[in-house]
């Protein structure tokens, strides 16, 4: 038998003491009513960096890295200032951003469209990232791209050429200053056509997955449209290693030209057996045969070697080039690391000034005054000549480099030439274009979280 | 207590606390301090915990009570996780749904290689595992996600677009995955003093599905189904000849880690509605593998513990870099700390795997039972002490001859 002694003083006391108990919590609760994800209270603000430090992009992550902080130092203005002497936007004061000192969070994506959530998802739920940058492959990109756009961050993708980056999976917290695979076709297809006529028959070997199918779509349009034929596309697996199963058809099927849609190691693996099998010193319908490696880098040109002499390919930037820009960034990177940039540490080094801009000229680190700030937003001195952030699907439209596996390299980092620069006219193409998602494609609303 | 006996009651209230309290006992350092590197009571990780937890006991109960060695589990993860996201494409973004057609799926995958696999045992049955994750893999790379018929969207991932059907999904519901209307992102910080602890609906959601899955792995290796699997564990040919059919048990409780495993690649889609390729890859399949070992396979709590340090292994040591090392050691001379930094420099950052692999080695060479042997033999550090305390003063009671 229970017996409760229920009184008046008894309840109220138990209720103030509840009551005091449920607002607790409320009171330690600073009342942050902040306008949008991780904006930025102390005297910092903090980047995340996302790059692939280990499997097979390590390399092109290491570099990006170095860019990265490269980037933080020229805002923070330490150093010699890099590219903010060049940039034609004058915004940026070397005093860190909106005068917040910038400074960083760095992460392993390990090409891994998971392992990069993961550690995109803690830059901005543990150190409070403003902003990821970085990325070694469009599938990476993609992934990181639609986090950014669902937690309210900007992102502004590294390298990464496939189409649907900023095609069908475009997004509007989401920027690309990296070409892709439709500006290869577009920029290579004269320089093909000047170098092997208009009558070659082409022979595609493409990695089987996303961006291989990008790229062959491309530069299949882009060479049928020159008059070449296409005599067959092949599909290769991506794990694999060695290619000479799908290069010997090659030699029975009457190309003349073969196409690698390879990247990184699996492009390494297939030209060295192309130029084991000879390929090279072929002759085929009266003409020399000849090999084309769309996406070029320095890293997969030193990959491979002696076998990349005369191989035609495109870049995004080399540190070659004569520009006010370009000279600035190679100067201030070699004199800290010994050795010039490659390709995709240039798209990350430019996305961080082009982000702390933006947030400078806009005057908030709101993601939507960012948006705002940087669609359309015109700029030079980069390196990469005038460029246009284009408003309709944020891909940065400026001129594309043709290059080719130089045949005297004099040190280990000048094995390529550049054969010529494509001016942007030639390779820019409509926003709703059916390589890029069609009328569907949509930006969605920019999404300042929180 | 809940049908179990007074020792693993405990170690389920034990789970219990500490999975409830999580969010306090992963964040014991203030925010601003130079140690909050090292906090890992944050959202995404908390639910890491717990989901790959749950992969991990799964799998116990294959490798750690069977003695099967699958090397492709990750499949059933992948499946799982595929499963989830169309449920959200096409339907709602309901998670409770989602989840139950994950764990379906991945069932029925796992009946069909459990089928054939189990007909070998030993590294046959492992390769012939392998084989098929890595069919599946490929297929979800590759094959499966031809412009066609896109079931998997290949390298991107699979992820919900705003065209995609979802027929029951309607105005004033999260574009999110939800539980009834609740966002799993929604997400509660409590401030007290320098310290700041977050507690996450889609943690929970995961927490309380893990214990429910984690009693039901006590109450199996404690019935005489469990049993039985021991015994094809410690002989599986004299089972035969006592004219015992073992394979329809070696399938049972292959579908069912293969149900664990796609309860967690369902719940890791809820948690975040993406599902790559890479989630069905060998070295996934290896991952959990390895935490099984490194926590004790055979043992209750060891592949939770495995799973937890593993994925903080891969998820803080990897973001310390050289300029964090910079500040953990500025207070020491230049020429010191720089030595400082060169040193630690190899074992952080992109370093992690080699952490971890000096750690894996270890404890498979020191403690061959794992984190669990370690502190059992903690414990008994501590209980021997006192036996011998004790027996110490029964010693002085009796007086000298």
């Amino acid at each position: 038998m229970s017996k409760s002694n229920l009184t008046r003083r008894g309840v109220l006391k138990t209720g103030a003491v509840a009551g005091a108990g449920v607002a607790l919590p409320t009171i330690f609760t600073a009342s942050s009513a902040s306008a949008f994800t991780n904006e930025p209270t102390g005297g910092t603000v903090t980047l995340g960096f996302n790059v692939p430090q280990t499997g097979p992009y390590a390399e092109e992550g290491n570099d990006e890295l170095l860019a990265q902080q490269l980037a933080v130092e020229h805002l923070n203005g330490e150093g010699d200032g890099g590219c903010l002497n060049t940039f034609s936007s004058k915004a940026l004061k070397g005093n860190g951003i909106l005068g917040k000192k910038v400074t960083f969070v760095t992460g392993d994506t390990q090409t891994k469209s998971d392992a990069a959530r993961a550690s995109a998802k803690s830059m901005i739920e543990k150190d409070g990232a403003i902003m990821i940058n970085g990325g070694s492959s469009s599938g990476v990109a993609v992934a990181v791209q639609g986090l950014c756009q669902e937690a309210g961050i900007i992102f502004m993708a590294g390298l990464t050429h496939a189409n649907d980056t900023t095609g069908k999976d475009r997004k509007a917290n989401g920027f690309r200053h990296f070409f892709n695979a439709y500006m290869s076709g577009a920029a290579l297809a004269p320089v093909l056509a000047k170098e092997m006529g208009n009558d070659r028959r082409a022979y595609h070997l493409t990695a089987d997955y996303n961006w291989g199918w990008t790229q062959e779509e491309s530069i299949v349009a882009s060479t049928e449209a020159l008059g070449w034929e296409t005599v067959n596309t092949v599909k290769t697996p991506l794990a694999s290693t060695d290619f000479s199963s799908y290069i010997a058809p090659v030699l029975n099927s009457g190309a003349d030209v073969l196409v690698l849609n390879h990247y990184g190691g699996n492009m390494v693996n297939s030209l060295t057996n192309a130029i084991q099998f000879g390929l090279l010193d072929k002759v085929v319908n009266g003409k020399d045969f000849k090999i084309v490696v769309p996406l070029y880098s320095e890293l997969m040109a030193a990959g491979a070697g002696e076998n990349i002499k005369g191989v035609l390919g495109s870049m995004n930037w080399n540190w070659q080039l004569q520009d006010e820009g370009t000279r600035a960034f190679v100067k201030s990177f070699g004199e800290k690391y010994g050795k010039p940039p490659s390709n995709s540490a240039q798209t990350c080094y430019a996305q961080v000034l082009l982000y702390a801009d933006a947030v400078e000229r806009a005057g908030s680190f709101n993601p939507c005054a960012v948006v705002e700030a940087l669609e359309g937003f015109e700029f030079d001195g980069l390196g990469n000549g005038p460029t246009l952030y284009r408003a309709e699907d944020h891909q940065c439209f400026k001129d594309v480099l043709v290059v080719r596996g130089a045949q005297n390299p004099t040190t280990q980092y000048d094995t390529l030439e550049i054969v010529e620069v494509t001016p942007v006219e030639q390779v820019t193409y409509p926003p709703n274009h059916p390589m890029f998602g069609g009328d569907e494609a949509s930006l969605g609303e920019c999404n300042p979280g929180a | 207590m809940f049908g179990l006996n007074k020792k693993d009651g405990l170690l389920f209230l034990f789970v219990i606390a500490i999975t409830l309290l999580a969010p306090f006992l992963l964040n014991p350092f203030p925010t601003d301090s130079a140690m909050a590197q090292f906090n890992a009571g944050y959202p995404d990780l908390l639910q890491r915990f717990a989901i790959f937890g749950i992969f991990a006991i799964g799998f116990n109960i294959l490798f750690g009570l069977t003695g099967y060695l699958s090397f492709g589990h990750a499949a059933f993860l992948g499946v799982g996780s595929y499963a989830a996201v169309w449920m959200f494409k096409l339907f709602s973004y309901n998670v409770l749904p989602a989840i139950v057609f994950a764990v379906i799926m991945a069932a029925l995958f796992s009946v069909l290689i459990g089928y054939i696999s189990l007909r070998r045992s030993g590294i046959y049955f492992s390769i012939l595992t392998l084989a098929f994750a890595q069919m599946s893999f490929a297929l979800a790379y590759s094959v499966l996600s031809n412009p066609k018929f896109n079931l998997t969207n290949g390298e991107t991932g699979l992820q919900v677009y705003d065209t995609d059907p979802q027929i029951f999904h309607r105005e004033g519901l999260p574009d999110l995955p939800h539980l009834f209307g609740l966002s799993v992102r929604a997400t509660y910080e409590l401030n007290l003093g320098g310290w700041s602890f977050t507690f996450n609906l889609g943690y929970y959601i995961c927490a309380v599905i893990m214990l429910i899955v984690f009693y039901l792995a006590i109450r199996l290796f404690r019935s005489p189904f469990g049993m039985m699997l021991r015994a094809i564990k410690s002989n599986n040919t004299r089972m035969t000849y006592t004219g015992l059919n073992a394979k329809p048990y070696t399938l049972a409780a292959f579908v069912i880690s293969g149900m664990y495993a796609g309860l967690a690649g369902g719940l890791l889609a809820a948690m975040d509605p993406l599902a790559g390729a890479e989630r069905m890859f060998w070295t996934a399949s290896g991952e959990v593998v390895l935490m099984t070992i490194l926590g004790g396979a055979g043992t209750l709590i060891g592949p939770v513990l495995g799973a937890g340090l593993i994925k903080y292994m891969e998820n803080i040591v990897s973001k310390i870099n050289d300029n964090v090392l910079h500040q953990w050691f500025s207070f020491l001379p230049d020429g010191f700390e720089d030595v400082m930094v060169t040193l630690i420099h190899p074992f952080v950052g992109k370093g992690w795997n080699l952490t971890l692999g000096v750690i894996f080695m270890l404890v498979v060479i020191f403690l061959p039972g794992g984190l669990v042997e370690g502190g059992q033999r903690i414990a008994r550090l501590f209980t021997g002490r006192r036996g011998r305390a004790a027996k110490r003063k029964s010693t002085q009671s009796t007086p000298a001859e």
